[in-house]
């Protein structure tokens, strides 16, 4: 078990990590999610014993590990680029790290070809890594960080260098061999859908803070704050301020948009409304739902689907959308709310309601 | 940043520690001992305070050596640098030239110091020297042994043949490091030659200048063994620098305080004057 | 903004091509429309950055021309082509102002300093970067970098084309979306013609009208976005256009129904198919049905992603991908349907036409 107490980082006047508090449990997988320059990379250094905190304290099984040196703490990293020893075989780049550690030469075999086996690998082995796809590069890497059984695996956005195809195809794969090596695994990545798409669990990170940390999916669907639902969503999350007034919020032209039941009882006034792109629709999704005309400023089309970007008033939103739509640059059509999915914030950015886990 | 923090690594340089002590402070300070006493032989010294610094400091035959030296140093600079940065520009990018030049130009680099002096004293002889036979040939007066300006020609083009490949090589270093997109897409800005040099090349080189332009400037300062290979100095005094002055003073005339007290401001000069250059261009590096 | 026309384009980076492989770009015949907006799809090492760069004028094609408007440029250098490329990662004066950096294509060819003023301030509004206009451009985030980037090949209004060669792949996801829609905003309002390379299928389809997917040097496909995805006449554009990709079965073929295993298959119609070809099915995720009716399935693995779920699943050995709603549910004896229109017939990877 990792556990970061109230772990800071300051260079200078600028604060690069703020008050974190982390438990990771072994064998699991935790996504840090966050834009670039939230504090991602330092957040792992700092896991990983490459940099000090400035302040509180790092935990592992119990024991303080503040300030041990990264070649004692049996750690492993992957990082963006492809980093491999250039000279040595793809075998011999497994191997490093067990022939650090001193161990024999059968076990050593053995390990190699389970990790590149996992890896799907065994068929360059006796290849340099430079003569590889970066697919393979990547995965050669990773076999690296997975044969020594390091307690702890750091994954730096391993897949940001990588085709989006392959992308995909790696990042289906790694769930099964996260599972069969039973390390904690940290994964950092800028992208919310690799964050679902992996699962586990996820923190947001904005400036160095992480505002949430639970179940992918649980952060994903009821985000505690604004700030985290606007991390954790891709399209945007189209958003709006609104009045409420009773059971409900009130937008243009005297519409009511019907506040979900367990917020009814917040005190009137002015909160901030937000909703996935795929819950506007064209025609109403159910009986509940709430119509308002809005101009088309683009529309893009992904194959199936269309995204349709919307302004209503001074908001900017996205509806994604099932078929081919082309409708013309600044026409007005009727898109409908739903209201089973809101969000809803307080001025301060608190959710004061989100909608049911299993929708 | 910070790496790791093991207060047991301070062990590991404690050798090294050790070693500067022994082999550049301790010398350091017999020759400050040398410099503030006197002696009439006989192993007896006495104090004589900071009389050996005031009299180096008036003497007429130091500043005309230090002048010597400056001028050296910023003409060498003056030719090196940009005749360095041209023929990095011009070198081949890929290619089987590419590792020929290297070698080319590396090669007057492995050559000792004091064997380039002999290859220069041998090849300008106006009796048997090839550059100085064919310069006599052409009619041109050329003896660096009796013309102060053929003596300080010698030792600079002496000094361009054998150091300008550093800068060569350093800039080459700083401009294959440029990725080719940006060439690309100075290319589809329309941009003349000479604005990549000036807004990609030289901004990407401006690096490695700096140190080429320091060794450089500190190499040269502390020239010695070519001139005095070749010229001994002279004619008369006009190419007796600093660190050739030096070494007469101390082992031609045996006047080790003065020699010493002069030793101590040569080398407070370089150290000053090399800060200098590199806070002028560090600085001009961030305020842009 | 012109036409541009590859005529018989083919391209080696070896001095003696003799065959097929040693083309990284194999015969591309194919016009770009005055004005249209275009994306080159594929994976890494496809040829679509050497295509970019034959049309740029940065590389010189081993076979074959190139005509800007009619007018043959096969020869001419970028400059003379007058086009505007955005590359990968950003490429910045670095010694200069974000002002002068977007001022530089310009005076470069002698614009006058007042209309020069004019078209920066309008990139500078349109990049977001106004305040920003009198720093040094080296101080920038990467996003940043990139959107001088951007806005350096977007200031001439004059130019032929406007090509980007993978020009987010630095950005993050959240700006990926305004710059792309900005893009596009642009195009609608410019006519520019634009040709923008990426292997990520959602910029090609969001971005382009008219997508060319490339594979192995070669032009598997051209088409609308809605075609490549309904009708993607090979595999490859089957499996890397969509996520997942799509479905491709190996089956067997017996008039108007495919046998998969022992399950039967009704297709939508018959085909005729040479003997002795591989032939397989091809169903999107978004196509196959999960429910209580049709062909019983083993289910691996559900995921869920958010706005959908993708089903892992196992029908006669061969592994499936569905997709099913967020609020779906998923029975207890799950069976699979393809939905007819979402049904394609592959003989040796290339499409066949069903009859009716």
């Amino acid at each position: 078990m990792l556990e970061l107490r109230n772990v800071s980082k300051t260079v200078g006047a600028e604060t690069h990590i703020d008050a974190v508090d982390l438990t990771l449990e072994h064998g699991s997988l935790n996504v840090l999610l966050g834009p670039t320059l939230s504090g991602k990379t330092t957040l792992m250094r700092i896991m990983a014993g490459l940099e000090r905190p400035t302040s509180g304290s790092v935990w592992f099984d119990g024991a303080d590990v503040t300030g041990i040196a990264p070649q004692r703490r049996n750690v492993a990293m992957v990082h963006q680029q492809f980093i491999n020893y250039p000279s040595m075989s793809v075998y011999e780049n497994i191997a490093s790290p067990l022939r650090l550690a001193g161990l024999d030469r059968k076990t050593i075999d053995a390990k190699v070809r389970k990790a590149a086996d996992l890896m799907k690998l065994t068929p360059m082995l006796d290849r340099l890594p430079l003569n590889l796809s970066g697919g393979q590069q990547q995965r050669t890497a990773l076999a690296r960080a997975i044969v020594k059984d390091a307690a702890l695996v750091l994954l730096d956005e391993p897949l940001a260098n990588l085709d989006y195809k392959l992308r995909e195809e790696l990042r289906a794969e790694l769930p099964r061999i996260f599972a069969e090596a039973g390390s904690i695994f940290v994964y950092a990545t800028t992208e919310p859908s690799e964050a679902l798409l992996l699962g586990g669990n996820t923190a947001t990170l904005s400036q160095g803070r992480v505002t949430q940390f639970g179940p992918t999916i649980e952060v994903f669907r009821r985000p505690n704050d604004l700030l985290t639902a606007q991390t954790f969503a891709d399209p945007p999350l189209n958003t709006i301020l609104l009045d409420k007034k009773g059971n409900r919020f009130l937008l243009d032209g005297g519409v009511g948009l019907p506040v979900p039941v367990e917020a009814t009882s917040a005190p009137d006034g002015s909160y901030t409304i937000g909703f996935q792109p795929h819950h506007l629709s064209l025609a109403p999704a159910g009986p509940d739902a709430v119509g308002v005309t809005a101009r088309v400023t683009i529309t893009e089309i992904t194959g199936s689907e269309s995204f349709v970007h919307l302004a209503y008033g001074d908001a900017a939103w996205v509806m994604l959308t099932p078929g081919i739509h082309t409708f013309e640059v600044d026409e007005t059509i009727e898109v409908f709310i739903d209201p089973r999915h809101l969000m809803v914030f307080d001025p301060a950015g608190r959710a004061v309601h989100s909608p049911p886990l299993a929708a | 940043m910070e790496k790791t923090w093991n207060n047991k690594a301070w062990f590991l340089v404690l050798p090294v520690l050790l070693l500067v002590g022994f082999s550049a402070v301790i010398p350091l300070m017999t020759v400050v001992n040398y410099s503030v006493q006197d002696t009439f032989g006989n192993n007896v010294f006495f104090w004589s305070g900071l009389t050996w610094f005031e009299q180096v400091l008036h003497s007429r035959r130091f500043h005309e050596a230090l002048l010597r030296n400056l001028a050296f140093s910023f003409t060498i600079l003056a030719i090196q640098i940009p005749l360095g940065i041209f023929i990095a520009l011009n070198m081949p990018r890929k290619g089987i030239g590419v590792p020929i030049c290297l070698v080319l130009m590396a090669l007057p680099l492995l050559i000792p110091w004091n064997v380039v002096g002999t290859i220069w004293q041998v090849f300008g002889r106006v009796d048997i020297g090839l550059l100085g036979r064919t310069l006599a040939a052409m009619g041109i007066n050329y003896n660096y042994a009796t013309d102060p300006v053929a003596a300080w020609v010698t030792v600079i083009v002496m000094d361009v043949w054998h150091w300008t490949s550093l800068v060569v090589l350093l800039c080459y270093a700083g401009l294959v490091s440029i990725p080719d997109a940006y060439y690309q897409a100075a290319k589809i800005d329309g941009a003349s030659r000479w604005s990549v040099f000036r807004y990609i090349q030289l901004p990407k080189m401006h690096r490695v200048l700096l140190i080429a332009v320091l060794l450089r400037f500190m190499d040269s300062f502390m020239i010695y063994t070519e001139p005095f290979v070749v010229t001994g100095g002279g004619p008369g005094s006009t190419t007796t620098f600093l660190s050739i002055d030096l070494v007469k003073m101390a082992i031609g005339q045996f006047d080790l305080g003065p020699a010493a007290a002069m030793s101590i401001i040569y080398f407070l000069i370089i150290l000053l004057l090399s800060w200098v250059f590199y806070t002028v261009m560090t600085n001009y590096d961030s305020g842009r | 903004m012109a036409k541009i026309d590859l005529s018989h384009i083919k391209h080696s980076y070896l001095p003696y091509p003799s065959r097929d492989e040693d083309f990284a770009l194999k015969e591309v015949d194919h016009s770009w429309e005055d004005g249209g907006a275009y994306a080159l799809l594929g994976p890494s090492g496809c040829g679509k950055t050497t295509l970019l760069n034959i049309i740029s004028g940065l590389l010189n094609p081993s076979h074959g021309s190139i005509l800007f408007d009619g007018h043959d440029v096969t020869h001419l250098s970028t400059q003379e082509r007058n086009i505007a490329q955005v590359f990968q990662f950003p490429v910045i004066y670095d010694t200069m102002t974000v002002y002068d950096n977007l001022a530089f294509p310009l005076r470069n060819r002698g614009v006058p300093e007042a209309d020069v003023d004019r078209s920066v301030r309008t990139i500078l509004e349109m990049i977001d970067l106004s305040d920003w206009a009198k720093r040094k451009a080296r101080r920038l985030t990467a996003d940043q970098k990139q959107k001088i980037s951007l806005g350096r090949g977007l200031v001439r209004s004059d130019v032929n084309a406007i090509l980007f060669d993978e020009p987010l792949t630095v950005i993050d996801p959240h700006m990926k979306w305004l710059l792309r829609s900005q893009l596009k905003q642009l195009h609608r309002q410019f006519g520019y013609t634009m040709v923008y390379v990426t292997h990520d299928q959602t910029e090609a389809l969001t971005f382009a009208d008219t997508v060319v997917v490339m594979y192995e040097g070669e032009i598997v496909q051209i088409g609308k976005p809605d075609e490549l995805f309904e009708r993607p006449s090979h595999t490859f554009v089957g499996y890397f256009i969509g996520s997942p990709g799509m479905n491709v079965m190996p089956i067997e073929l017996d008039g108007a129904n495919a046998r998969i295993g022992s399950a039967t298959v009704a297709l939508p119609g018959g085909a005729n198919v040479g003997a002795g070809k591989t032939i397989e099915l091809g169903v999107r995720p978004e196509y196959v049905r999960i429910g209580r009716e049709g062909l019983p399935v083993a289910i691996r693995k559900v995921e869920d992603i958010g706005r959908h779920k993708i089903v892992r699943a196992e029908l006669e050995g061969v592994e499936l991908a569905a997709i099913v709603g967020e609020n779906e549910d998923i029975p207890a004896d799950p069976r699979i349907r393809f939905e007819p229109k979402g049904i394609n017939l592959y003989a040796d990877s290339w499409r066949v036409e069903l009859g009716a």
